[in-house]
């Protein structure tokens, strides 16, 4: 019965959110549309679930809470993408004209559709915002002035990583001759980070093995056999989905210790670590979000959504999970960016070419968090026009058996490392498809 | 040495729960001559009824007779409701409707239980023995060993059942001509519904395995990848096959991930079965222990 009620609940405001957005043309100043490149279904359903359940939420709070953003009500459409390129390039496709002006940004949450989404949302002028996933490179604005890999993308999280084990090592001259194993899914995900691997390996003298497995990576028997005979200090998980409880599993068979596996933060939810059961004792994971309910924002959210029975998940044990919180950080930035693109456009329903104003001058610092009820909830967060990352802060957290624990600080990024190779690599991209870079000097 | 055979086991081992799975695939290509495309499909809606019904407060040994319950009657539903229309149509129609009944299976899945990813303890630990790392050095789990015993055990008596009983002949008939086998008077919907009715039993032991490895969630459907070449090697039709299939299936992609991997880049036990499988199919098409069909022309 109560599942019957929550998907009646899901569908009514699905319903709402896409008669507001279709009622969209007869009310053009109340209105900022927001497509969802969702997955509900299939393999990596549970991480849709939980992050578009978040993202949701948060802007079903600004609404009821605020009654919009300055009075501009947010609405929504889902697409179902599955995780699937073709059908995520599909969903853009039809989404990207609804609302009174379109889109006013896209976030497919997944790295195979943002690369076949790049050429497209620059033509559309349509924000393509991947927070903790996507082309690395893409931070370059100045190369890419509609692609946002915010908060933190995959290669200043890996250098947080070797900065975490240098810590845990006693230093990072303590790294020389260390054994580090790279494990990852034999995808584009799971390569981006095997050259700024290499690149620090040969900065502090540690030595890096690349071991693919094959997606899914429901078997990896082989893999950690090499890794036993490898005898490495450290293992660095690369994977999404059936793959980490799978790594977490077979790494406690071989033997093992699981402190000393280090996951990037789409292996560090709940659904990696309580399948896995007591082998994910000690696992550790990277993060850009931390999990728990003790945070002004998912108390407002709990107070103005839920209280009222108006929530996405159907789960509510799952508000506050590692995911859900990292859609509320979506929702965050999505509210935001819109916020401060009004500033210089005024309180109306704004196009994606103005919201993107909005995302290349966010500044959300610590004070500001406050304000929203999410400090220490996400790192503190500054964009320009020719750093689209904006941040690169990551925390790291420990599974205790039955809850992730934070054991750091923020740990800032080796961007002296980092930047020249992002800028190298998008200046290729550039010169690649003819593009001429933008002068950030002359955008106001 | 002493590493070599640790892969060698390891891939056995292996090897095995790849035969569990691709046992409900020979059950039902005995029965009709059809690659059931939904047997992956089976597997996650076995396991994850199993752990719905855990979650509703059923014990172990309550919510195991309900699933296999539910199994039972999802084969039976399949065959009255998919199959029975179907009956002497091509054998690529039946094929057709596995992979729509696929399809449907993950959905009606997810409807009834959640997207969720859930774990499953079965109490039996997947550490390594330390007695065998202690005396030979070598890691074996005591999941793999038990996961081993028990596709023994399930062979054996499958084994048993379709060679030494009326139905085990009957199917043979049904999957050979199925206008012929009527004609005779083998009751062909019975045969189906109790094959598929098995099938979803197997179903239920390769979920509850593979899902106490890997949790309860989508990617379970995956599993049926892995059985594809199994078949192949181990023929569509047998039992014993579809084990030594598996044993083959398993040793050989992890010796080669191990030894021929890092050569090449790694990450080849994906495709390294089906090579395997292809240079199998041009020399013994019909498999190890599948029939040799000769047709007159």
């Amino acid at each position: 019965m109560m599942r019957h009620k929550s998907v009646a609940v899901w569908l009514a405001s699905a319903a709402l959110g896409t008669a507001v957005a279709f009622g969209a043309t007869a009310a053009v100043a109340d209105e900022q549309f927001i497509p969802l490149l969702s997955y509900r279904v299939g393999a990596y359903a549970s991480g849709g679930t939980g992050i578009f359940g978040g993202y949701i939420d948060y802007m079903n709070m600004i609404n009821q809470r605020d009654g919009g953003i300055n009075g501009v009500k947010l609405t929504w459409e889902e697409c179902e993408t599955e995780y699937n390129t073709a059908r995520g390039v599909e969903c853009y496709e039809r989404l990207k004209n609804k609302g009174a002006l379109g889109a006013s940004m896209v976030m497919p949450l997944s790295t195979g559709i943002t690369y076949s989404l790049i050429d497209r949302v620059a033509t559309d002028k349509i924000p393509l915002v991947t927070i903790g996933y996507g082309r690395t490179d893409a931070s370059d604005g100045r190369v890419f002035p509609y692609v946002f890999p915010m908060l933190t993308n995959y290669w200043s999280q890996n250098t947080t990583k070797i900065k975490f084990i240098g810590m845990r090592e006693g230093g990072m001259d303590k790294l020389k001759g260390k054994k580090i194993v790279n494990l990852y899914i034999d995808i584009p995900y799971g390569k981006e980070t095997i050259p700024v691997l290499d690149a620090q390996a040969k900065k502090y003298g540690f030595i890096v093995t690349h071991i693919p497995f094959t997606a899914p990576g429901n078997d990896q028997q082989s893999q950690w056999l090499q890794i036993r005979q490898i005898k490495p200090d450290w293992v660095i998980l690369r994977g999404y989905g059936v793959n980490v409880p799978v790594a977490i599993k077979t790494a406690a068979k071989s033997g093992f210790p699981r402190d000393h596996m280090v996951g990037v933060w789409w292996s560090g939810s709940e659904e990696d670590t309580i399948p896995a059961g007591d082998a994910a004792k000690g696992y550790i994971a990277a993060g850009f979000n931390v999990a728990g309910t003790n945070y002004p924002v998912i108390k407002d959210i709990q107070k103005y959504v839920y209280a009222k029975n108006l929530g996405n998940m159907e789960d509510k044990s799952r508000v506050g999970s590692i995911y859900y919180n990292r859609g509320v950080v979506y929702g965050i930035i999505t509210v935001e960016a819109i916020r401060k693109a009004q500033e210089k456009y005024g309180k109306k329903t704004l196009s994606g070419e103005q919201v993107r104003w909005g995302l290349e001058n966010l500044n959300l610092d610590d004070k500001h968090l406050k304000q929203l009820g999410a400090e220490g909830f996400l790192p503190a967060l500054k964009m320009s026009c020719a750093d689209h990352e904006g941040s690169g802060l990551a925390k790291f957290q420990q599974w205790d058996g039955k809850q992730w624990k934070v054991i750091t600080d923020w740990i800032t990024p080796d961007r002296e490392l980092v930047r020249p190779m992002i800028e190298q690599s998008a200046a290729e991209y550039a010169k690649e498809k003819n593009l001429t870079l933008r002068d950030c000097s002359k955008e106001g | 040495m002493q590493f070599f055979f640790e892969v060698l086991i390891g891939g056995l081992l292996s090897g095995v729960m790849y035969s569990l799975v691709a046992l409900g695939f020979v059950l039902i290509y005995k029965a009709s001559g059809v690659f059931n495309f939904a047997q992956g499909s089976m597997v996650f809606f076995a396991a994850l009824t199993f752990v719905g019904l855990l979650e509703k407060g059923l014990g172990f040994w309550l919510a195991l007779p309900a699933t296999l319950a539910v199994m039972i009657v999802l084969g039976l539903v399949i065959e009255r409701i998919v199959l029975r229309p179907l009956i002497n149509q091509p054998q690529i129609t039946l094929f057709m409707a596995t992979i729509g009944l696929s399809f449907f299976i993950e959905g009606l899945a997810q409807l009834m239980w959640g997207a969720n990813v859930r774990g499953l303890e079965l109490g039996i630990q997947d550490e390594p023995l330390q007695w065998v790392s202690d005396v030979a050095g070598v890691n074996v789990s005591k999941f793999d060993l038990v996961a081993a015993g028990i596709a023994a055990v399930l062979v054996s008596t499958l084994a048993i059942f379709f060679s030494r009983t009326r139905i085990g002949r009957a199917l043979r008939a049904v999957a050979d001509d199925h206008q012929a086998a009527l004609a005779v008077g083998i009751p062909l919907q019975q045969i189906w519904g109790i094959v598929w009715a098995v099938a979803g039993a197997v179903a239920l032991v390769a979920g509850l395995l593979w899902g106490a490895r890997n949790g309860v969630q989508f990617a379970l459907t995956f599993v049926a990848l892995k059985a594809l070449p199994v078949l192949i090697l181990g023929g569509f039709e047998s039992i014993p096959g579809a084990v030594v299939g598996g044993l083959i299936v398993g040793a050989s992609e992890k010796l080669a991930e191990v030894y021929v991997g890092p050569y090449v880049g790694g990450g080849i036990e994906g495709w390294f079965p089906y090579v395997l499988a292809l240079l199998f199919l041009l020399v013994r098409p019909e498999g190890l222990f599948g029939e040799k069909i000769i047709r007159r022309i």
